[in-house]
């Protein structure tokens, strides 16, 4: 099902979605992006720089919240402009001893903050929050809508 | 060490090209926990009307992170790596990254302005294949530190 400017109005909700994530994600992560910043794997170093422990990359949380909207749209290549910017860090705890068991959870909220029709364009707010608190303020992915 | 306030302004030519591979767009959506099939599969992207697999919207940080290099790595930036914070980021797509498109990165400071004892430097990678087709546009703020914060 195709969506369309017309279904879309401001404050509608999108979807929602919880990522569990662990050290080993940020370990791929870093693998993955070419950023091996030891904040994000290593608890001394961490510490050592005042840091509450091993925390998520801004850009792991800023690229895994947007796939409520690359979901919702069915297009990835949809997302012609996303944006963030980083005010709280994640904090990721040591879970190795329990398998399965997430070091943080990551909630994401999508709601259309503005829909243009001029533009064909719509733009999707996310509320991205960890442990009651928002660690992203001003997510917006604008997604153009054939 | 303190920021080199001259910085704003100054630009970086696009240096080595970087080649979108299929493993590293699979690579890169996994670990962003990405499930789209068009990630993935190369005919779930044809159907969408893409040439190849589709990156997703962050994959560019790759790219726009090897460019802020060349400014990190400048010593006449003064920039110390490990007093570096993410402020901020933005991604303009122009059209999306698909396998196979080979990507040049030319880095802009925007700006620069003192905070504290450190600074707040914004910079701009415009990203083009090499046949200079427009691909992207990231911006990125990075908080250096000052040694009192």
């Amino acid at each position: 099902m195709a969506i369309t400017l017309a279904d879309l109005e401001t404050g509608q909700e999108i979807g929602r979605s919880s990522i569990d994530l662990t050290r080993l994600d940020l370990v791929k992560y870093a693998g993955a992006s070419g950023d091996f910043n030891p904040i994000h794997w290593n608890e001394t170093f961490a510490r050592g720089v005042d840091l509450l422990g091993v925390i998520a990359h801004g850009m792991f949380t800023m690229g895994s919240a947007v796939q409520l909207v690359t979901d919702w749209i069915g297009d990835p290549a949809a997302v012609i402009d996303y944006q963030t910017r980083f005010t709280r860090p994640v904090v990721v705890a040591d879970t190795t001893a329990q398998p399965g068991q997430a070091g943080a959870v990551i909630e994401v909220v999508g709601v259309v903050g503005k829909v243009d029709p001029d533009n064909s364009t719509a733009r999707i707010d996310l509320t991205v929050s960890a442990d009651g608190q928002k660690v992203l303020v001003k997510a917006q992915a604008v997604v153009r809508i054939w | 060490m303190t920021i080199n306030p001259d910085l704003q302004g100054r630009s970086y030519p696009a240096a080595e090209v970087y080649t979108v591979g299929r493993e590293k767009i699979r690579e890169f959506a996994q670990a962003v926990k990405a499930t789209h099939p068009s990630h993935f599969d190369p005919e779930a992207a044809r159907a969408l009307g893409h040439r190849d697999i589709v990156a997703p919207p962050t994959f560019a940080i790759i790219i726009a992170q090897r460019a802020d290099a060349q400014l990190i790595n400048d010593p006449e930036a003064g920039i110390d790596f490990t007093r570096v914070v993410h402020a901020d980021q933005r991604f303009i797509h122009h059209r999306p990254i698909v396998a196979g498109d080979e990507l040049v990165a030319e880095l802009h400071v925007d700006q620069v302005r003192a905070m504290g004892g450190g600074a707040m430097i914004t910079t701009r990678a415009e990203i083009s294949t090499v046949e200079g087709e427009k691909t992207a546009t990231t911006m990125s703020s990075i908080l250096v530190r000052g040694e009192e914060q």
